[in-house]
């Protein structure tokens, strides 16, 4: 049986919040906004490279939209400096503001077509007629709905009248692209393919873009980097691949991916009483029908099919655990060994240390 | 099969069914009668000579009615008068009551409410007891038999309409149709002239015919402040009624009828077909 020591390294993600951006990108700086008495974001520090994507992710009320309104200009924050490729912005309204904002759910202009919604902006800068049209046109084949121009939003899709809004952001040529929950509207299908189609745009354009989302599946797809909001504040600012395996405080470890949470600690590939916190993922748990090391035997309580894998309750001496398995269908009262494979601890909310079993 | 006996058999021929829909045939008979049998009966009354008792048609038919009414000039001054005030109450209506509708639908100020339902006061009383008051006011203020006057008793009876129906259109367009016209780079001004005027304007112009309309069918206060000095359309009707044949009446009230039904299909045409119907559906 081999047990392994916790990490005596604290987890560092890659990039501190608040590290000031080299020459482009967006750098916000001690932002503040309280609202009806409500301290709505808290000092918050984000710097987005150039050409990045980033993804503001939390749970509703975390102050995700609010912080996107106040980069965008419709918001005034309290205090606070937001900078656009080294530009203080946050001075200025929105209609002066170098940023483009894609709504959620799409605020196309009704009583103009699918050309006149994605030409207004050019128009309001005084482009002739001529280049208008080309660009519209150049733009409209860009997100492929060239053949949907003389259309009134009413009469498309609602993933086309996304398209059209996005269009209508990138024709402006904005140095930062902003989405606010830009898929939350559509259809489970043609979400997965329009988030590809946001992120391919975003990277042949190399454009600086900032996304609100409070879909972890599909921050995890498409940012370079997600900043994981809770309570007005940034709880953890790294990739998605760090962010899931190894997540900095124990709000991040629930909110991203799923997690047995216990109270207690590791000892022995066992589970003891503890004042800290446990998380140790379903895909850490594993089940196999023979002895193994620092397995402990164990009986299926529930099975929930889940598709491609599926979700097993099983019921060891110390503690009921959920683990993903894949293969044959278990059955529950089947009678299994499961050993945990990795376990993250929590002390006051953070993390403190990660053990694991070699197995 | 079983599926076509059975739909067939659901509604037997009962005497139950058959009195039902022809107790429905009366009513819509009766409605019809109702509302088209005074129409067709003025229709008719227009262009009648004679028309003795019992006789269900005219004796005779004649255009005398329409030569005395356009060849009267008390008359023709009286269309001209609704034509020159029906417009103008309209304009003035809008200038006063569009700027509050916005500020109702748009801005939370102190009062909002109570200035929102104050505007029925004048809805509120009678209306004869209002024109009695505001007679005395004009007196002392020397607007009576003046154009003012007359356009104040006007603006008064369309000010409910041209200030709730705007609200009503302005507080529907969403704010982020504003917002991203801001965002795309327009000023404040250009956001109003560009996306919330245009989207809120069915309603304006139903709140615009709504006016045209009572102030083309105002007669009371007209009757009370500007008689004898102006004579209006509706006015013009109580002496016809009173010093002419009821055929000339009849020919007037059709020609009183005419630019409200002009009007109300104009703007049927419109609404319905614009894009208020397209974002509701109602086409």
């Amino acid at each position: 049986m081999t047990i392994h020591e916790p990490l005596t390294k604290p987890p560092v993600s890659p990039t501190k919040p608040g590290t000031p951006a080299s020459g482009g990108g967006l750098t916000i700086r001690g932002l503040h906004k309280i609202l009806g008495g409500r301290t709505i974001i808290d000092n918050l520090d984000l710097s987005v490279k150039e050409g990045e994507l980033v993804s503001l992710l939390g749970p509703s009320g975390c102050g995700k939209t609010t912080t996107l309104r106040m980069i965008a200009g419709f918001l005034e924050p309290d205090s606070g400096s937001i900078e656009v490729e080294g530009q203080e912005v946050s001075h200025l309204g929105a209609e002066n503001r170098p940023s483009a904002m894609v709504f959620q759910n799409y605020a196309l202009w009704p009583h103009m077509t699918v050309a006149k919604n994605v030409g207004f902006p050019l128009k309001l800068r005084k482009m002739s007629k001529a280049e208008i049209k080309d660009r519209v046109e150049a733009v409209l084949e860009l997100v492929s709905l060239l053949h949907h121009k003389d259309s009134k939003p009413a009469r498309i899709s609602g993933g086309e009248q996304q398209r059209v809004a996005l269009a209508r952001a990138l024709v402006q040529e904005p140095k930062l692209l902003l989405l606010d929950e830009p898929l939350s509207n559509l259809d489970a299908k043609l979400r997965v393919k329009v988030r590809e189609d946001i992120r391919k745009i975003q990277q042949e354009l190399g454009i600086t873009t900032v996304i609100v989302t409070h879909d972890q599946e599909e921050a995890m797809s498409m940012s370079d980097r997600i900043a994981v909001m809770n309570a007005g504040r940034i709880e953890q600012y790294s990739t998605p691949e760090a962010l899931y395996a190894r997540p900095e405080t124990e709000f991040v470890a629930t909110f991203i991916g799923s997690m047995n949470r216990l109270e207690g600690s590791l000892k022995d590939g066992l589970i003891t009483a503890g004042p800290d916190v446990l998380g140790i993922r379903p895909e850490d748990v594993i089940l196999a029908d023979a002895p193994f090391a620092g397995a402990v035997p164990a009986t299926v309580e529930r099975v929930v099919p889940r598709g491609h894998f599926q979700e097993v309750y099983v019921r060891r001496a110390d503690a009921l655990l959920r683990s993903f398995v894949n293969g044959e269908p278990m059955r529950p009262g089947l009678r299994t060994y499961a050993g945990i494979r990795k376990a993250m601890t929590f002390r006051d909310g953070r993390l403190v240390g990660e053990a694991g079993a070699a197995l | 099969m079983a599926i076509t006996a059975a739909s067939r058999t659901r509604r037997p021929l009962t005497l139950d069914s058959i009195v039902r829909s022809a107790l429905v045939g009366l009513f819509v008979v009766l409605m019809v009668v109702f509302i088209l049998g005074p129409l067709l009966w003025l229709g008719v009354r227009a262009f009648a000579g004679n028309w003795t008792f019992p006789n269900l048609l005219p004796d005779d038919w004649t255009l005398r009615w329409w030569q005395v009414v356009v060849n009267d000039g008390a008359l023709g001054i009286a269309v001209q008068n609704s034509l020159f005030f029906a417009p103008l109450t309209v304009l003035v209506s809008a200038i006063i009551c569009l700027p509050a509708a916005y500020a109702f639908a748009r801005f939370d100020f102190p009062g909002r409410r109570f200035f929102l339902i104050s505007l029925f006061a004048t809805n509120a009383f009678p209306k004869m007891g209002l024109f009695v008051t505001l007679a005395a006011l004009f007196y002392a203020l020397n607007l009576m038999n003046t154009v003012l006057g007359i356009l104040v008793v006007h603006v008064l009876g369309t000010v409910v309409f041209m200030t709730w129906i705007p609200a009503a259109a302005f507080a529907a367009v969403p704010r982020n149709l504003e917002e991203a016209a801001r965002d795309a780079g327009a000023s404040k001004l250009r956001v109003f002239a560009s996306v919330t005027l245009p989207m809120a304007l069915p309603g304006i112009i139903v709140a615009a015919v709504m006016s045209f309309l009572a102030s083309f069918d105002e007669a009371q206060g007209t009757y009370l402040v500007g008689a004898p000095a102006f004579m209006t359309m509706p006015t013009q009707m109580y002496s016809l009624v009173l010093n002419y044949p009821t055929q000339v009446a009849a020919v007037f009230s059709i020609l009183l009828a005419i630019p409200s039904v002009a009007l109300m299909l104009a703007a049927h045409k419109h609404i319905l077909g614009g894009q208020l119907a397209e974002g509701f559906q109602i086409k």
